[in-house]
């Protein structure tokens, strides 16, 4: 199905510096530099708008993005999120890395790595929108620009994450 | 000079084709750099690999020696980039939420969404998780408002938090990333090839990666060493609109229209006041904050007029014009809007409001060698207690019948908010 064979990840600080300067060039071009979770948001409350488009006018938080006739996913950081999506196609395609498939730890079944990546996700979710931003709209971006709570926030991720993982290391090891 | 802020200046088709375009940008580096795999990721907790943290802080470095390259030569106005504002309680808490989901779930949001444009169906899993979370989160943020506010520190850097220039800054992360960088090295080798600690290599690195890192630093002690602009600089870089505004003198509102500023309940109106001192304690305009040239190129009192809401009115009073005007270039340089100047000054103000003969009299005496002085003396020192201070205080007085062209404008920030917010 796959006949190319998949490539190594390169070099970190070489992958590192390309990020760099497509951070520079955000803050270059747009004034603001990168982000994921607030479109995710904006994702969210639109398809909470389907359903049930009264509650999102009532809870200030959603409303924010999509109450009334607005529309939320009028919005660039959608269109960030559109082209984050389409260049890890892009990556994946030329690498050899499109691939149907899990990445999992070797002691845990696929069933279990679904279950807690959606539980991992749901924990992120909520504290990226607490922090104000996620490890790329909160840590990278901020933390580029020098802003103190960004520090602050990026190093707190790294304990948080240090002091649970060895509690879960049969998930990873 | 950037930023260009394509979305605000050519509007949302380019504004989102360029999103777009970054977006397209970031993706392929987070699936280049390996962050598509969760146990690339997760790898980084066990110190196997540590491929999050050098890939994170070169980004970092990188794209911040650039911002304030680009700053101190002029290219990139700082001022106008946004910072993520500061709550600094809620932040940390959120912090250490997110890597325990991190830890758990594998990812982060970003990288999330490139594992699943690669096929990976943990990433696809994760995303569900978090739009459930998000979801959670907008549905209880209302029972912890409070807390989710606290802590607001605005726009704060790591530079002003020092007290030092950006540069300065800059070179310390630098040597801070590299620490970390060297240490990680070490930490592979132990935890991810299994060595003994005897057998380390304290000299991991290669040539090629010596001398990137060495020119980045380079880089960061020219920052340094240029200094980020000074305000004259980011003046120059300003004075032929600005000089423009005020030869035309449409900057320059007449007493009649303060008057009617300083009573509009619909306005917050900061009126400062840039004259010496005791003219301040003698006589100043009710809720005038006395503040000297040099006050306002302190950051702490800069940023109160930068984070001011959108209903704003500045507005800089001496006693004549000449010290008013300064502290404009002064404070326009620092990109503080709404910003006006109380034409002819304190002297102009109690020729058309009176003021009661028993306290002051007009007499021209040091204005001869002084044209920014005070042309009133007072008998004592009155501060804002007297009927001129605000005309409307006392009702014996009638306001005179006052002809003026009305010039405040509002103009509303331009707000670049974060891909976050």
């Amino acid at each position: 199905m796959n006949a190319k064979i998949e490539k190594p990840y390169i070099n970190p600080y070489l992958g590192g510096a390309m990020l760099g300067v497509v951070l520079f060039m955000a803050y270059f071009f747009t004034g603001a530099g990168l982000g994921a979770s607030g479109a995710i948001s904006r994702v969210q409350t639109f398809i909470l708008d389907i359903f049930a488009s009264g509650h999102v006018d009532r809870v200030g938080y959603f409303a924010h993005y999509g109450g009334g006739s607005q529309n939320a996913l009028a919005d660039a950081s959608i269109f960030m999120l559109l082209g984050t999506f389409i260049g890890g196609l892009i990556s994946g395609f030329f690498n050899g890395r499109l691939k149907v498939e899990t990445r999992r730890g070797p002691q845990i079944t696929d069933r279990t790595r679904w279950i807690l990546a959606f539980i991992g996700g749901v924990i992120m979710g909520y504290g990226a929108r607490l922090a104000r931003g996620c490890t790329s709209g909160q840590a990278l971006s901020g933390g580029a620009v020098l802003s103190v709570g960004s520090w602050a926030f990026m190093f707190c991720v790294f304990i948080g994450g240090y002091v649970i993982a060895w509690f879960v290391r049969k998930l990873w090891n | 000079m950037a930023p260009l802020d394509i979305l605000g200046n050519y509007g949302t088709f380019w504004g989102y084709l360029t999103a777009l375009l970054i977006g397209i940008g970031f993706g392929i580096a987070l699936e280049m750099s390996g962050f598509g795999d969760s146990r690339r990721l997760a790898a980084q907790f066990y110190f196997t690999e540590m491929r999050v943290l050098k890939v994170m802080f070169t980004a970092i470095i990188v794209a911040m020696t650039l911002i304030f390259l680009t700053s101190s030569l002029g290219l990139l106005d700082f001022s106008k980039v946004f910072v993520n504002p500061t709550y600094l309680f809620p932040g940390i808490i959120g912090g250490l939420i997110m890597g325990v989901g991190f830890i758990v779930g594998g990812f982060c949001p970003g990288t999330s969404l490139v594992a699943m444009s690669t096929g990976k169906i943990d990433g696809m899993f994760f995303v569900g998780g978090v739009l459930f979370g998000v979801f959670t989160f907008g549905e209880s943020v209302a029972s912890f408002e409070n807390f989710y506010n606290s802590y607001y520190m605005g726009r704060f850097t790591l530079s002003e938090w020092l007290g030092v220039d950006a540069g300065v800054a800059v070179v310390l992360v630098l040597l801070m990333a590299f620490a970390m960088f060297y240490g990680s090295e070490l930490l592979e080798q132990k935890f991810g090839e299994k060595k003994a600690w005897k057998n380390i290599n304290l000299k991991p690195y290669k040539k090629g990666t010596l001398i990137a890192g060495s020119l980045l630093l380079l880089t960061g002690v020219i920052t340094m060493a240029i200094g980020q602009p000074s305000i004259e600089r980011r003046w120059s870089w300003k004075s032929a609109v600005e000089s423009k505004r005020l030869e035309s003198r449409e900057v320059f509102i007449h007493p009649g229209e303060l008057y009617e500023v300083m009573n509009n309940a619909l306005l917050y109106k900061n009126l400062i006041d840039v004259r010496s001192e005791s003219d301040y304690n003698i006589f100043h305009l009710e809720d005038a904050e006395h503040l000297t040239l040099n006050d306002l190129t302190k950051t702490d009192v800069v940023k109160k007029f930068l984070d001011a809401s959108a209903n704003t009115v500045n507005i800089i009073i001496s006693n004549d014009e000449k010290t008013a005007v300064e502290a404009f270039k002064i404070m326009r340089a620092q990109n503080i809007i709404n910003l006006y100047i109380l034409s002819g000054g304190i002297n102009n103000w109690l020729d058309i409001f009176t003021i009661d003969k028993s306290i002051a009299v007009r007499e021209d005496v040091k204005a001869k060698k002084d044209e920014d002085a005070l042309r009133y003396a007072f008998t004592r020192a009155v501060g804002e207690t007297v009927y001129p201070a605000n005309p409307r205080v006392r009702h014996g007085h009638g306001l005179p019948e006052l002809k003026f062209e009305k010039k405040v404008k509002m103009k509303t920030k331009k707000t670049i908010s974060g891909g976050c917010g």
